[in-house]
């Protein structure tokens, strides 16, 4: 388990001082279907983008919190091939980001879900993942427009369960 | 800030009627947000899911934050991850 201590001083210092948002109540939707039956999503904030798209912008005060969303799989349940090309615009140094470079299934795990859609685990992995740049320290915008849109364009693809990966 | 996104966007995902689940490496800030559901692995920052081309811890790690969807609440439901 990583620790607060396990980040640099000048981390450490901002994650001690800083107030974070906690959800009270967490909003809660119960899973009442089976997984076997259900469409599953990917959502992950370590800002991974596709060629062509529109890079995270790391200058922005207080966080992008824009999305991209990701086209991670061909209809016959075969790999996008864009994923191959697939690009990092995170901009925090509070974590080392070695593991997602050398294999992106670290954080956008589309293989190990597509492997449990093929054994009937999953009904199905969604066609789209979506991807934040979780560094946001002012997530006012990200709370009232970018996340609620997220969950919009889930809803309105059936998505039954979202799976989500940090950094 | 990672954490504090991931339970942020979460929250409106089951505010629209969608279950989720999701993987921490940092039980400190993940308390201080309190998401729905969350499995508390034992990685560094930067490996929520184990470790690049290790299918099989990857797999275990998912497999146990889906099993969250079988609590019945009430939220935020949290455990530790047994993988290790």
């Amino acid at each position: 388990m990583a620790r607060i201590l396990d980040l640099s001083l000048k981390h450490q210092l901002f994650v001690r001082t800083y107030k974070f948002r906690k959800l009270s109540p967490s909003p809660w939707t119960a899973f009442s279907g089976a997984l076997s039956g259900s469409r599953v999503a990917l959502v992950t904030t370590a800002a991974f983008y596709l060629e062509g798209q529109v890079p995270f912008d790391d200058a922005m005060k207080g966080g992008d919190t824009s999305y991209r969303a990701l086209r991670i799989r061909e209809a016959d349940g075969v790999l996008a091939a864009a994923l191959e090309s697939v690009q990092i615009g995170h901009r925090s140094s509070a974590f080392d980001a070695a593991g997602i470079e050398a294999d992106y299934n670290l954080a956008l795990p589309v293989e190990r879900f597509l492997e449990l859609e093929r054994e009937g685990v999953i009904g199905r992995l969604h066609d789209e993942a979506l991807s934040f740049m979780g560094s946001i320290t002012a997530p006012g915008r990200l709370v009232k427009k970018t996340a609620p849109e997220a969950a919009a364009r889930l809803k309105a693809a059936q998505v039954d369960v979202a799976f989500l990966t940090p950094v | 800030m990672c954490h504090q996104s991931v339970g942020l966007i979460q929250a409106a995902i089951e505010s629209v009627g969608i279950a989720t689940t999701s993987v921490s490496v940092c039980e400190e800030i993940t308390l201080q947000v309190g998401p729905p559901r969350c499995l508390y692995t034992t990685f560094p920052f930067g490996y929520p899911l184990g470790r690049p081309r290790d299918p099989v811890i990857q797999r275990r790690v998912i497999l146990e934050a889906l099993e969250l969807l079988g609590d019945r609440g009430p939220p935020p439901v949290a455990r530790h991850a047994c993988v290790r």
